[in-house]
């Protein structure tokens, strides 16, 4: 009984927040629109990150990096290959998947912070590496899609047509962006429902016991970054489309990792509601907080500000906290069905 | 055969390297401070440090010379830094690691917009701490500022060492890092240990923004962060809890920074952090907790 | 007056109740023991003594209220010398040594302290220099009572000293903190698995089950005591 009422709580859980993404739109100028969008695009990485940090406990600060590698898929195959932007998204995601399993690889022997310096030599060593490989990447000038490649960028000129629909390109863009967003989140929930998200939690809790009760360790770490690499992949592809259709280096450097980091743990480790309203605080508090005022170096303040209260006032970040405000409704609902 | 190779440059470069490398060692055993009172690399570091630089250079233009105010920035540091963490760090005292980090970051945030906030985006120019004027040794020319900023960091860090080795409270730091629990049912007061470790590390950092200024001829609130990432990259490579490791660790890389940027063209500038971070990386392949450092003894 | 008395101590971990209002007492120059099975809240007295555990109930030494932070009673001169030993592994034995004496500000007091200390246990001295992690296990509670003694408590409290040792080791502790109590006086509460040994060692015991006091008495009366006989001491 119990375990029928969790599914259809999950379930409604899901038909809500299908709802919610269907209807916003209609209350958003297209600017706004466009800075969901962005923010789809975090939400999409940061769930990638959270099944390496919240649930195998490995610090990343190189998911800023699996994004360019995604988007920098999407900028050349569309670019110079012929693709239309929309289908190197899935190829950026497999790409990205496979950096996320090189970059995995040390973690099979470092753990804590040797790792995070590993993935945090990723990310300082991408904008780099970017502008070095200029024949591929087009160096510091960046990608422009716009310019190179208008007619295989969907949208790019305003609407978007769709089975006699005709949308926004922001409002479509909104759509993209968080349908993909839902059903990866909703692949990651049955992904760490299941035996996998077993031996990643057994992985995070204790290395020693997981390791004796049959778990390969470095197997389920390399796995974890792999599977985040691609989550990550598909948040920067879709991060070039957002971006009008643009990337350079100075997209990806490492305060793009260390945001990612933020929004994760601000969001609530571990929660996937948590992560959609980290993406949130990493898209407008920004934007709320530069609008505050002008001055130089003020917005930093206040988003500094921000995120230290967050941790203060609420330990579990955001989504705990949302946990914590429907905690007696699930109760009610448990104890009902006893 | 080795002709060619010019040896007086070499050690005139291996000075420079360990000069910077003498900075980085001061703010990378700051991070190993931290790191062993609360489990957490503070990311603001570097921030913290460049705000100390930033006060002093405000004190040098109202008509100090440098060493009063590298004192005064010093102890306003100390001050400072135990303020900070009562403030910030004891809230988050007992949550978990990540969630302390993440403050640390929200600490960068605010420290770095402040300084633009009150100091104004313009680049700024300190007086030198040394004479800029070369000095011959063994027929070579070394940079005295060169060798006096080496002198400088190891002195902090050797009163430091002292410090901890040698008097009442030092004793008592390590020990409530080491086993917090234990210490204070001896009595230690756990939770001012960790403010006086911030305090510590805060005036260390400070001793390190106040070296790594003046030779770079003009300096903006980014100043410390790539010093932030060698001194990180140094201590995770000499072993992040042995601040001895941290020192040797942050000395090779200024030392390996240098000669790389030297006499391997092709490498650049962009490239030097990366190419930096990538040798740090296959040292810890091999050995995965730094080089001093001691791996956790995991029977599995 | 006792010299410690506790009223109506509970303690709980999280909402799990570990002990349900206990009534204790010790006084001055008393050895007292705890005994009880596991999980009956021996281990939770100590650490609600020493303010290790939240709690609610009264605990009044020398006849104040003890402050509730481990730092305060430390200070008040309560040692407490937990379950597995609280030991500084990575430190030296001095410096453990010099640990103890932390709450202390009586230089030329402590020095005397450090070289009875050594005079005790000799072993120790031999050691001085090495980190304590590696002291073989009966070196290990040496070490711990001294280091307890550095604070020159007034009462002492021990968390299953006979935990992991061999027999002989164990009787040896045992006499040493006999003669403690018996030549300066110390005042001591130690909770034990090995009921007999306790009893045989301490003048009054108290016997826990889930969280109460269950029996009380001088320790030749529960030795005697029918139940206490049957579950504790297997005769």
């Amino acid at each position: 009984m119990n375990r029928v009422l969790r599914i259809a709580g999950g379930v409604a859980f899901a038909a809500a927040a299908v709802a919610l993404v269907l209807v916003l739109p209609h209350w958003l100028s297209d600017a706004k629109a466009a800075e969901f969008a962005r923010a789809g695009c975090f939400f999409i990485a940061i769930i990638g990150l959270n099944l390496v940090t919240g649930y195998t406990g490995q610090i990343s600060l190189g998911h800023g990096a699996l994004m360019a590698v995604g988007a920098y898929t999407t900028a050349i195959l569309t670019a110079d290959h012929g693709l239309r932007d929309l289908w190197t998204i899935p190829l950026a995601g497999l790409v990205a998947m496979a950096a996320g399993f090189a970059l995995g690889l040390p973690a099979r022997r470092l753990s804590g912070l040797y790792l995070a310096l590993a993935t945090f030599a990723f990310a300082v060593a991408m904008p780099a590496l970017l502008k070095r490989f200029s024949g591929l990447t087009g160096g510091s000038q960046g990608i422009n899609l716009f310019d190179e490649a208008l007619s295989r960028s969907t949208g790019a000129l305003g609407h978007v047509h769709l089975a006699g629909w005709t949308l926004a390109t922001n409002d479509f863009l909104y759509y993209l962006t968080w349908g993909i967003g839902l059903v990866l989140s909703g692949a990651a929930w049955l992904l760490v429902r299941g035996r996998l998200g077993r031996a990643f939690r057994a992985v995070r809790d204790s290395e020693v016991a997981a390791a004796s009760s049959g778990i390969n360790i470095s197997f389920y770490k390399t796995l974890a970054f792999a599977i985040s690499g691609f989550y990550a992949g598909v948040g920067g592809s879709l991060f070039v489309l957002v971006s009008n259709w643009f990337v350079s280096p100075s997209t990806f450097t490492f305060d793009k990792s260390l945001l990612l980091v933020v929004g994760a743990v601000v969001g609530g480790l571990g929660s996937l509601a948590g992560m959609a309203l980290g993406a949130l605080f990493i898209q407008f508090v920004p934007t709320w907080a530069a609008n505050l005022s002008s001055a130089p170096g003020a917005p930093s303040v206040f988003f500094g500000t921000a995120i230290v209260l967050v941790m203060i006032l609420l330990p579990g970040g955001l989504g705990g906290f949302l946990l914590k405000l429907t905690e007696p409704l699930t109760r009610r609902l448990y104890t009902r069905s006893e | 055969m080795l002709v060619g190779v010019d040896w007086a440059g070499v050690a005139q470069q291996v000075v420079a390297g360990l000069s910077s490398g003498g900075t980085y060692a001061t703010l990378a055993v700051a991070l190993v401070l931290i790191y062993r009172a609360t489990g957490v690399v503070n990311f603001a570091q570097g921030e913290l440090a460049m705000f100390s630089t930033f006060v002093a250079w405000t004190l040098t233009r109202h008509g100090f010379a440098y060493w009063p105010a590298f004192l005064v920035t010093v102890l306003a540091s100390f001050a400072g830094g135990i303020a900070l963490e009562r403030a910030v760090i004891r809230p988050v005292e007992r949550a978990s690691v990540l969630t302390i980090a993440i403050v640390t970051i929200g600490l960068f945030f605010i420290v770095n917009g402040a300084a633009f906030w009150i100091w104004s985006p313009e680049v700024k120019s300190m007086p030198n701490a040394f004479s800029t004027r070369p000095i011959r040794i063994g027929g070579v020319a070394f940079a005295i500022s060169d060798l006096g900023i080496i002198g400088v960091s190891l002195l902090a860090v050797l009163l430091l060492w002292l410090f901890f080795r040698f008097t009442k409270l030092g004793l008592a730091m390590r020990a409530a890092a080491l086993n917090p629990e234990s210490s204070r049912l001896t009595g230690i007061r756990v939770s001012w240990t960790i403010a006086l470790g911030w305090g510590l590390a805060t005036a260390l950092g400070a001793v390190a923004g106040l070296m790594a200024a003046p030779p770079l001829g003009s300096f903006d609130q980014n100043f410390m962060q790539p010093i932030l990432l060698y001194a990180f990259a140094g201590a995770v490579l000499g072993g992040i809890d042995s601040a001895l490791g941290a020192v040797i660790g942050s000395l090779a890389l200024g030392v390996f920074l240098n000669l790389l940027g030297t006499y391997v063209s092709w490498v650049g500038t962009d490239l030097r952090q990366a190419a930096a971070l990538a040798v740090i990386l296959g040292v810890l392949l091999v050995r995965p907790a730094g080089l001093f450092g001691k791996l956790a003894v995991r029977r599995v | 007056m006792p010299l410690l008395e506790l009223r109506g101590v509970t303690a709980r971990y999280g909402a799990l109740r570990a002990l349900q209002g206990v009534d204790l007492s010790v006084d001055e120059g008393e050895i007292v023991a705890v005994l009880g099975a596991n999980g009956a809240g021996k281990t939770t007295t100590l650490r609600a003594i020493s303010a290790t555990v939240k709690t609610s109930g009264e605990v009044v030494f020398a006849g104040k209220r003890l402050p509730r932070r481990p730092e305060a009673v430390a200070r008040a001169r309560i040692a407490h010398v937990p379950e597995g030993r609280g030991t500084f592994m990575q430190l030296s034995v001095d410096e453990n040594l010099r640990l103890g004496a932390h709450v202390r500000r009586d230089r030329v007091g402590i020095k005397a302290d450090y070289d009875r200390a050594l005079e005790r246990f000799p072993i120790l001295a031999e050691r001085l220099g090495q980190a304590a992690g590696t002291l073989s296990g009966g070196e290990q509670q040496q070490l711990a009572l001294a280091r307890a003694l550095m604070q020159r408590p007034r009462l002492l409290l021990l968390d299953e000293p006979s935990l992991g040792l061999a027999p002989r080791v164990v009787a040896d502790f045992y006499a040493g903190v006999r003669e403690l109590n018996e030549r300066e006086g110390m005042s001591v509460l130690v909770v034990e698995q090995n009921a007999s040994l306790a009893l045989a060692s301490s003048s009054r015991a108290y016997v826990l089950e889930v969280g109460r006091v269950a029996v009380a008495g001088t320790s030749p009366e529960l030795q005697r005591h029918e139940s206490v006989r049957r579950s504790y001491l297997g005769y």
